[in-house]
């Protein structure tokens, strides 16, 4: 301290301000700069809590979808209903509708039921309100596909009916069903008898992430695999129309185009479609291919077309961004030796530029795999996803949804059980969106390069 | 070069598929959010019985849906519109200015529009369309003149009502149930009331005076949703004292957190709709495309399946989704045996 007095002049007349005293002034600036500070840390706090608040309701409404109820019933093949003709021709065969499996089916559920010591005095049919409206077509499709099981007695395990499904997960109350027409209490004391004994039990639903959509019956069928290949299908589609068109578009404007009145126009309008909200491409998408151009409705090829315009803006700008990050010397030293403006430009600037260009693609690919409005228009929404597609090309023009479009589908069906699947299709997504962005990163981190 | 390698192969795979698949071989149906559950029960069941693919059935609305069928008659239009009200006439001048002349009209049965609050809520137990007209109604009569509704409770409106401020959530005006609230309810009740008479009597033409009485209240005590049941579900859930309008079907899937109220002391329930005693209900149809009828594979077969016994029948699986068994279901398999079309609507 001895020396900083020494340099110190001696003090005047007035208390002057000192470095190593803080005055009002200097402390009001601190402070002022410790509350920004806390309103950063709050701002964080705030947006962290935000996320956990999403993660844990996702996680939480969404995880009971992966796992089902399910009910092992064996079934007696009743020659005389599957098989009228007795000839075990599926052809034949195929006459008996599902309904006509129906009373097979409810009255082998019966049997089951007296079987575990269990005495009701309620009908067959009411008594297989249990078990889901899928049952007859699950055991018919089972005698078409393998007739010489006809005569025979086969476990079957049948899908639990969406309310009994969600008795066991707690979403159902006894007292609820006090009011509900589908199931009685008493249904619930047979279905706890039947869950000690072995013949009810939960397990993993791999139907879920790999099956169909289901009609607003069986919510319990219900899976998110066929749009999902769906959106795979046009994710194809964006990936292979606007990485090339987005790629040469950028390169053009930014390494040959001359800076004239008209490219300024051009890339104002880029930057403006980037932020055109995305209804509005499907309306566009509506008109011009499915109006105009003839293409099918509902069908992937169209709905990666409008995604791809979508998808372009974000890749143009991207690109030549990376591109303009090439520094200019690599430019001038291949054009120096004798490189062609094209042979610098391909050679030596697209291969530095490629993993930011990758990484711009990826989150347009991702930011075009969540997208659901356009879709609503080109008439990706509803019940379609109902059949996987036999083959590549049935793949991009059969009609199908895509993993949003059916989330939002379930979400505003009346059955509270999807419900709970459209949560369990949000986790599938968000797990599909996070890949992306983490191969982004990678893709960043490993090979960009810094000037 | 394999990018261009690979998006011209792919463009090629693309432009064969779509020769190939210039052949649709799915019915393709649109319309009414209402109609969509039976729509795609029937769609379901019909993939698993026939050997024709699931038909694919698209929501967005009655006139949505109604829109793209008289966009004309070809493969890439659709086979089936589902509606929640009858085609209307400026809909069958539409079509025919673009081709679609033969329509055939299938009536599958009844609906009913239940009025449903909060479980805990208070006792929304007993409505008359009177009491709704009143407590909705935009401009009442004051003195021979139309004045702004001051009703801002139920209690003013009926004092049996609970004495809660009035919260509706009816269905937006692109919905088909929208018109048959207007017409059952409103209407009604507007000429319960008496409130029509003494319009017309004040010197209002009938007309004016019908316009009046369906007009809702715009303060924010009535509330338009323009989106489906479960954001009427969503907005009750979030308002104790709030009513809403939902379809049979969807209260029966949702008893655990809706009560439902009678309207002039009738208990909405299949049976009651399908005597006619319950007073708000509204037919459901589909229209069918009679030119596709022969080209796209399963149609006439899905028609036919659709209104069968064991699809619409009161032991179906369609009543037991809250459709309303129509009692006249036999004429309409025969009129759609015989692909009876409309007849000239004037």
């Amino acid at each position: 301290m001895s020396l900083a007095d020494a340099n110190t002049p001696a003090p005047s007349a007035a208390p002057k301000s000192s470095i190593l005293t803080t005055d009002a002034r200097t402390k009001k600036r601190n402070r002022a700069e410790a509350r920004f500070k806390a309103y950063g840390i709050g701002a964080i706090v705030l947006g962290l809590a935000f996320l956990a608040a999403l993660l844990v309701s996702i996680i939480g409404n969404g995880i009971p979808a992966y796992t089902q109820t399910f009910v092992t019933v064996p079934v007696y093949l009743d020659p005389a209903v599957v098989d009228k003709q007795g000839n075990r021709d599926p052809a034949e065969m195929a006459k008996t509708t599902t309904f006509g499996y129906a009373p097979l089916i409810q009255n082998a559920f019966a049997t089951e039921v007296s079987q575990n010591g269990i005495t009701t005095d309620m009908a067959p049919k009411k008594l297989a309100d249990i078990l889901s409206a899928s049952a007859t077509g699950q055991v018919r499709q089972t005698v078409l596909d393998d007739p010489e099981l006809v005569g025979q007695t086969v476990e079957f395990r049948l899908l639990a009916s969406s309310r009994v499904d969600g008795y066991l997960k707690g979403r159902v109350t006894r007292e609820a069903l006090a009011r509900d027409k589908n199931l009685d209490a008493a249904h619930l004391d047979i279905i706890d008898t039947l869950r000690t004994a072995g013949v009810v039990n939960r397990t993993w639903n791999w139907d879920f992430i790999f099956g169909a959509d289901a009609s607003e019956s069986r919510p319990e069928q219900a899976g998110i695999g066929v749009s999902m290949v769906g959106s795979l299908f046009m994710m194809l589609v964006v990936l292979v129309l606007s990485l090339p068109i987005g790629v040469a578009t950028s390169i053009y404007l930014e390494e040959f185009a001359p800076k004239n009145r008209w490219t300024d126009i051009i890339e104002v309008n880029i930057s403006n479609l980037a932020a055109v909200p995305s209804i509005v491409f499907g309306i566009l998408g509506l008109a011009v291919f499915i109006q105009f151009g003839h293409l099918p409705k509902s069908a992937p090829l169209v709905g990666g077309l409008v995604l791809t315009l979508m998808t372009l803006p974000t890749i143009i700008i991207s690109t030549r961004a990376a591109l303009s990050a090439v520094p200019p010397s690599i430019r001038d030293a291949a054009l120096g030796i004798g490189a062609s403006k094209m042979q610098s430009v391909f050679h030596h600037v697209l291969p530095l530029a490629m993993p930011g260009i990758l990484t711009g693609t990826i989150i347009g690919l991702a930011q075009a795999l969540g997208e659901t409005a356009p879709l609503l228009l080109i008439g990706m929404v509803g019940y379609i996803a109902s059949n996987m597609p036999d083959g590549i090309a049935a793949g991009f023009m059969a009609p199908n949804s895509a993993m949003p479009a059916q989330i939002y589908e379930w979400a505003k069906r009346a059955d509270p059980a999807y419900y709970e699947r459209a949560w369990g299709g949000i986790i599938i997504l968000l797990l599909f969106l996070m890949t992306m962005n983490i191969i982004a990163v990678i893709l960043r981190r490993r090979f960009e390069r810094r000037w | 070069m394999s990018f261009v390698k690979l998006s011209a192969s792919v463009l090629a795979i693309a432009a064969v598929s779509a020769t190939a698949a210039a052949a649709r071989d799915q019915v393709q149906v649109a319309g009414s959010s209402t109609v969509l559950p039976y729509a795609s029960i029937v769609a379901e069941a019909f993939g698993e019985n026939f050997d024709f693919p699931t038909p694919v059935v698209e929501s967005g609305g009655s006139s949505a849906g109604l829109k793209q069928f008289c966009d004309g008659v070809g493969e890439n239009t659709i086979d089936v519109a589902n509606a929640s009200r009858a085609i209307k006439s400026s809909e069958v001048e539409t079509c025919a200015a673009n081709g679609v002349t033969d329509i055939m009209e299938v009536r599958i049965g009844y609906d009913g529009i239940v009025f449903a609050s909060q479980l805990n809520g208070p006792e929304f137990t007993a409505f008359t369309p009177a009491d709704i007209y009143s407590a909705l109604t935009a401009q009442t009569l004051v003195d021979g003149a139309l004045a702004d509704n001051a009703v801002t409770t139920w209690d003013q409106v009926n004092p049996e009502l609970p004495a809660v401020e009035i919260a509706a959530f009816i269905p937006g005006t692109k919905h088909g149930t929208r018109e048959v609230f207007e017409e059952k309810v409103l209407l009604q009740g507007c000429e319960d009331t008496g409130a029509m008479e003494a319009m017309i009597a004040s010197g209002m033409s009938e007309d004016d005076a019908e316009g009046a009485c369906m007009a809702v209240r715009t303060d924010g005590m009535s509330v338009d949703i323009d989106g489906d049941y479960t954001e009427t579900l969503a907005r009750i859930g979030n308002n104790p004292n709030g009513i809403g309008v939902f379809g049979l079907a969807f209260y029966e899937n949702n008893t655990d957190t809706l009560k439902v109220a009678t309207v002039s002391g009738v208990e909405p329930s299949t049976e009651t709709i399908a005597s006619g005693d319950y007073p708000v209900s509204r037919p459901l149809y589909f229209y069918v495309k009679k030119a596709h009828i022969g080209v796209i594979p399963g149609l006439k077969e899905y028609a036919e399946f659709f209104v069968s016994d064991d699809m619409a029948g009161p032991d179906g699986p369609l009543s037991a989704y809250g459709l309303v068994s129509d009692p006249e279901l036999a004429a309409t398999q025969a009129s759609v045996a015989d692909e009876t079309v409309m007849g000239t609507m004037n």
